[in-house]
């Protein structure tokens, strides 16, 4: 078997230090193929944000190896860490995060921008990715004017616009419901079928269920991994 | 890249337009000051110049002064003629001597100054006719009655629409025939206005209005191949001479060289352009620190924004790129606003203060590189910790 897309091996992290120091990661070991659709679950301060962060190069393990793509991540620096996301990597946010008054297509054209894309590639790619998420007839307009089904779909365009080897999302349903949750989720078991590889935290086992595997953590540690076939729509696993 | 952050940073001051010019303000008024007090001292600067040519460039001013005995030696026509033979280099030597008069013709008065002098003290002092004729030789000779006016007394008493030439005028109790019209010649030194003067023969003047043949000063112009200095030494032997001054003791006389007045003068314009130039570096430094605070409030404002262009990748220096351009681009754009109001207002005072408006392209491109550097000094600490954030956090904030 191939090496997988990522590898994490004994990753521990500490924040703070001395009397204060809290270890939200404990030991966690976890490998990831190219294709998956990983759903990390787990109580409020279990780890799985913070694992998640660090799967994103968002964040740096205390200690243990990150491997993505075979390079290890926890080795780069600051700037590094920016390419890398930059170049493989997707985020989509609880929050949407879209940059305000700013129009959908100007938003998802803006990772492009960092590529230094010429302004005709950024439009076509952009619209492209619009496409994608059935979005077109919205691309002119600000994420003010849209619902909140709409800017998680323009978020997720903007992840997709780079085509990344990963799509991270965090919470990607919390702010809807459920009816959108559920078409968010369509949507995203989709581009895991064209071969996108996707990480979710959810605390919806609802949503959790459209994943291809489970991810349980429980105090800062991985508590059981659940593979198998994905379920059926909208019932639990 | 450059071309699109620049598009970014003025669609944000766009975003906050009231904000944009209220924070530029203090760079809009330095600039303006700057750009307006620096046009104005040119003009001010041309204007003196102007006058200083006047005089004659390579000119020397001789007239008495009291001594410590309390007694005033004036210069005459001998002193004068041995001036010019005796010294090298000696092109024009000419007295003038003036008295206070009033002016009558056709009903009217004016009252204003009669100066004597030659055609010779004209040449020296740059000065020409505009209208009608020099004195003729004999007139000079022997003091005939004939008169040059001024452009202010020829406005004062004489219809605009007809020559006075061949007009017989009276200055005080004497008659005189109009035989010319000088050039303007504008302000001159002390505030008084050259062009409010009736000019006669020297002769004419001693005899009919001071009643001696004393002068109150003479002009030496020499060849501007010879130095200065030089010049004025050997003419400060040659009076001290004639006036039998002994070894110790001081000149009852002084020379004055026209090239050192202009020096002076320059001195004083530097000065003022210095004084200038501190309180427009206060007025900047003052909008500077404006700039800087509205950038940090500017990227704590927009920390979520920043916290998402770094989770898409955007590297740390292409974050403080974009806020350092918005920093930079918000302060040129007050350079701009301040020249053009600069340059209107220097129009304005231009006119308001009778100096010829000059217009300087270096102080105007000084001036906007300046406040673009500005932007640079002032937005570097708020782009570097904009740049320094650190993405989950930033992507937190509310």
């Amino acid at each position: 078997m191939a090496e997988p897309l990522i590898q994490l091996e004994g990753i521990t992290k500490t924040f703070g230090s001395g009397a204060a120091a809290f270890q939200a990661l404990k030991g966690v070991d976890l490998a990831i193929d190219r294709g998956e659709f990983v759903a990390i679950m787990g109580p409020s301060g279990s780890g799985k944000s913070t694992t998640m962060n660090i799967l994103g190069c968002l964040d740096v393990p205390t200690d243990g190896v990150f491997r993505f793509r075979g390079v290890e991540v926890q080795k780069l620096d600051r700037d590094q860490r920016s390419l890398l996301r930059r170049r493989y990597l997707g985020f989509v946010f609880q929050g949407f995060n879209l940059l305000a008054r700013t129009t959908a297509l100007e938003n998802v054209e803006l990772p492009l921008l960092y590529r230094g894309e010429s302004k005709a590639v950024r439009r076509a790619a952009a619209m492209r990715a619009l496409d994608q998420v059935g979005l077109v007839p919205w691309a002119d307009h600000t994420p003010a004017e849209l619902s909140g089904g709409q800017q998680q779909r323009v978020a997720i365009a903007r992840a997709l616009v780079t085509e990344p080897d990963v799509l991270l999302a965090d919470e990607p349903t919390g702010n809807l419901d459920s009816e959108r949750s559920i078409e968010i989720m369509e949507l995203l078991r989709r581009l895991n079928a064209d071969g996108i590889t996707i990480l979710m935290v959810t605390h919806e086992e609802e949503m959790a269920a459209f994943a291809k595997t489970i991810v349980r953590f429980r105090d800062g540690l991985v508590e059981r991994i659940e593979r198998g076939a994905p379920a059926t729509e909208g019932s639990p696993a | 890249m450059l071309g699109t952050t620049i598009l970014l940073a003025l669609r944000e001051i766009r975003r906050h337009i009231l904000r944009s010019i209220l924070t530029t303000l203090g760079i809009i008024i330095g600039v303006a000051a700057v750009v307006t007090m620096v046009t104005l001292g040119n003009g001010v600067t041309a204007s003196v110049q102007e006058e200083i040519s006047s005089l004659g460039a390579s000119n020397f001013i001789i007239f008495p002064v009291r001594t410590n005995r309390g007694t005033i030696r004036p210069f005459d026509e001998a002193d004068v003629r041995a001036v010019e033979q005796q010294i090298a280099g000696v092109q024009i030597a000419a007295g003038s001597v003036s008295a206070n008069a009033t002016a009558y013709f056709n009903g009217q008065d004016w009252d204003t100054k009669v100066e004597g002098g030659t055609n010779a003290l004209l040449d020296a002092q740059s000065i020409s006719i505009s209208d009608g004729r020099p004195f003729a030789r004999d007139e000079e000779a022997a003091g005939k009655s004939v008169c040059l006016l001024g452009l202010k007394v020829r406005e004062a008493i004489f219809p605009p629409d007809s020559s006075p030439i061949g007009a017989q005028m009276r200055i005080g109790d004497v008659a005189c025939q109009v035989i010319g019209v000088m050039e303007e010649r504008g302000q001159g030194g002390g505030g008084a206005d050259d062009d409010d003067v009736v000019f006669m023969p020297l002769k004419t003047v001693q005899r009919r209005f001071r009643g001696n043949d004393n002068l109150d000063y003479f002009v030496v112009k020499y060849d501007a191949a010879y130095a200065a200095s030089v010049i004025q030494d050997s003419l400060v032997g040659l009076l001290r001479e004639r006036r039998l001054l002994q070894g110790d003791e001081p000149n009852d006389f002084n020379v004055i060289d026209t090239a050192q007045v202009n020096q002076a003068l320059g001195a004083v314009t530097g000065a003022l352009t210095a004084m200038v130039a501190v309180i427009a570096s206060i007025s900047l430094l003052v909008g500077g620190i404006g700039i800087m605070n509205i950038m940090l409030v500017s990227v704590t404002e927009r920390t979520r924004e920043i916290g998402i262009r770094l989770a898409i990748g955007a590297l740390a220096r292409e974050v403080r790129l974009q806020f350092l351009t918005e920093a930079v681009v918000l302060c040129a754009l007050g350079g701009l606003v301040g020249i053009a109001l600069g340059f209107a207002a220097s129009i304005g005072l231009a006119a308001l203060i009778e100096v010829p408006f000059v217009f300087d392209p270096m102080i105007n491109i000084v001036s906007f590189l300046f406040a673009a550097g500005m932007g640079i000094v002032f937005g570097y600490y708020p782009a570097s910790r904009a740049s320094k954030l650190d993405p989950i956090d930033a992507l937190r904030h509310e």
